[in-house]
């Protein structure tokens, strides 16, 4: 079996802060981290991997720098790295990558099954992994816990509201992950890095992956950002100082007032 | 992606209000790299205009012969789903000013029913797709119904809820019929051009953009439930009712569900429908300021909800999460204690009715969002609320 694991290089959004004079981002010295969706892929994949002995390949669009978290996945255990990284790239929406990153799937042979975080968190669109499913033409599962595969089907545990359900479908498919709240990140030993860095790691072109350049970056991206903006600033509300018995009744008034209490 | 010119100066301007992250200094001149998305915040920075985005290749596309507002109403348990009227409520708003019609797409199971609720919150038609294949929701059967209407009747805009259906639904439909897709959107509006003005947060809600569809139609987006408001309009009318019929999907029986989970969660602890949330935030410290929370929150009959920073440290599970990787919610009391005030937070709860912020820090930025502000420990303080509450009960 032949596993492909999406990963998107993303900074880590939990560091970036807002310059409140300017309402532009701080960016200096946010760390970019591997898309932390992509890295319970990743490890779901590995475990399917561990069971079968399925080979796995590890596939990023972004710039040059975005290799380190090919790296990682390799330290951890997947057997190949691919970096898709092409000026013709730039200004992608979600589209135009699904179509960019099957294009590189097809061109990496046979492949059974793909994993992908459901979403980057500077993006959360969640639309790339089905964008890839619709361009392969494959059944996609969403938004799933667990998956486990056999190397003929794949099943899953997919939330929905309110709980969960299992689901099963025939290879090939695609399943985008979301995280449990209390998942930690696994990181590889020194061993692990240790022998990524014999692992085989190519960077591709648009033209490597025979990609239509008209459905590549703005060109080939229906969506525009129009226009960049702090969010509003609101209107102040009344503010109260005192003790906490003070504060305490303020409450409470406040709460009679708004009729929530009577 | 944007062009610098030789006459770079290296005042790095730009690279400072490039939200991302696409300029650096290279030898002392701004560099853009591939994350640059044209969204165009470094062109009036630049005091020596060396900055140029990209001509225009294509003109304009004609996209007159796409009319019609759409809203796909997602079926829950056999009903309507409210953020479906939510949906509605909005796409009037949007049919409107375009001098379109507002149509509802129901695909379900013996769904006649609704069918008035549905006209009462303005719709004009309801296509129907029904059958007992439309019962359970799913990704090949739902995505071929949809994009065979939309070829059919071409709408201008397509709204979905951004719900687990929604957001697994509106991507596989986008992909297949190459249009824009906008995910979250927390503003709709119709520009002079007739373009749909898609407002969302970006950047894990640090920043906020408007995203356009020029030259693709239809134009669709994806609304979190709580985030429109729901606006009856013509109780006791009638939509025209087009009853459509669609082959199945060819690749109908590919996913099976085998089996299925519903949590029993008591109704009224709810986030999405709570109408009293009180949140913690990293200022509870602990489990045992939850437990205040918690408390105050059954005596108001209410939910209790987190910040990010609190699920993190994990004093709550992260299904209690509000905010941009969370729920959002509206209800009609929201009190956030120990919660400083994150734009991601905020997002998640700007809309509700009544805000109470307590905090220690008179700093705090979510001082600039409530009604009204507590300064004070909120250890202090509830345990004297919540003595009160009991005794008007």
């Amino acid at each position: 079996m032949n596993i492909v694991v999406c990963l998107k290089q993303v900074p880590d959004s939990t560091q970036v802060k807002v310059d409140p004079k300017t309402g532009t981002l701080i960016r200096a010295g946010v760390p970019s981290i591997l898309n932390p969706y992509d890295h319970y892929a990743l490890e779901r994949a590995l475990e399917i991997k561990a069971k079968t002995g399925a080979a796995l390949a590890v596939l990023c669009m972004g710039p040059a720098q975005a290799a380190a978290v090919i790296r990682l996945a390799l330290a951890l255990g997947a057997d190949k790295g691919v970096l898709l990284s092409d000026r013709a790239f730039a200004g992608s929406d979600t589209w135009a990558t699904s179509y960019a990153l099957s294009q590189a799937i097809k061109k990496l042979g046979k492949t059974d099954l793909i994993i992908c975080g459901q979403m980057a968190i500077d993006g959360d669109t969640a639309q790339t992994g089905p964008g890839i499913a619709f361009h392969l033409n494959i059944a996609q599962l969403t938004f799933c816990t667990a998956v486990d595969s056999d190397g003929k089907k794949v099943t899953v545990r997919k939330l929905i509201d309110g709980g969960h359900q299992t689901m099963e479908t025939a290879l090939p498919a695609l399943v985008t992950t979301t995280m449990p709240y209390d998942y930690k990140a696994r990181y590889p030993s020194f061993l692990g890095a240790f022998h990524a860095q014999e692992k085989p790691m190519q960077t591709w072109t648009a033209k490597d992956v025979d990609a239509d350049p008209k459905k590549l970056g703005l060109e080939g991206s229906p969506t525009r950002v129009g226009r960049i903006f702090p969010p509003p600033a609101r209107a102040k509300g009344e503010v109260f100082n005192g003790s906490p018995a003070e504060l305490a009744s303020k409450i409470v008034d406040i709460l009679k007032k708004e009729s929530i209490l009577k | 992606m944007i062009t610098i010119g030789s006459n770079c100066i290296g005042c790095t301007k730009c690279v400072r209000v490039c939200p991302f992250g696409a300029l650096s200094m290279v030898d002392k001149k701004a560099v853009v790299n591939s994350a640059c998305t044209l969204c165009g915040a470094c062109v009036p920075e630049c005091p020596v205009k060396c900055i140029s985005m990209p001509a225009k290749a294509t003109p304009a596309a004609d996209n007159s012969a796409y009319r019609g507002v759409w809203a796909f109403m997602e079926v829950i348990n056999g009903g309507i789903r409210p953020v479906g009227y939510e949906l509605l409520s909005k796409g009037r708003e949007l049919a409107d000013t375009l001098g379109e019609e507002l149509c509802a797409v129901v695909i379900g199971d013996n769904m006649t029913p609704f069918f008035a609720e549905i006209s009462s919150y303005g719709a004009d038609k309801i296509y129907s797709l029904n059958g007992p294949s439309y019962k359970e929701y799913n990704t090949d059967i739902f995505s071929h119904a949809m994009i065979e209407l939309i070829k059919k009747h071409k709408p201008s805009t397509v709204l979905y809820p951004s719900t687990y259906v929604g957001r697994d639904l509106a991507p596989r439909v986008a992909a297949e019929i190459h249009v824009g897709l906008t995910a979250d959107c927390t503003g709709l509006s119709v520009n002079a051009e007739r373009n749909l003005v898609q407002t969302r947060p970006a950047f894990g809600g640090n920043i906020m953009a408007d995203i356009l569809t020029p030259n693709h139609r239809p134009q669709m987006a994806t609304v979190r439930p709580n985030v429109m408001k729901k606006v009856v309009l013509r109780a006791g009318s009638n939509a025209v009712v087009v009853n459509e019929v669609i082959p199945l999907s060819a690749n109908a029986g590919r996913v099976k569900i085998l089996s299925k989970h519903i949590d029993d969660v008591h109704s009224l602890d709810k986030l999405d429908e709570a109408e009293v949330i009180i949140s913690g935030g990293r200022g509870m410290k602990n489990s045992s300021g939850f437990a205040l929370l918690k408390e105050l929150s059954e005596g108001l009959g209410g939910a209790v909800g987190a910040s990010r920073a609190a699920v993190d440290l994990g004093f709550m599970p992260k299904d209690r999460q509000v905010g941009q990787s969370g729920v959002t919610v509206r209800p009609k009391l929201y009190v956030a204690c120990g919660i400083s005030g994150a734009v991601q937070h905020i997002v998640g709860m700007e809309a509700s009715d009544t805000i109470i912020a307590v905090n220690k820090d008179p700093q705090a930025p979510i001082f600039n969002v409530c009604k009204f502000g507590i300064v004070g420990d909120a250890h202090q303080i509830l345990p004297r609320v919540i003595e009160e509450v009991k005794k008007n009960k």
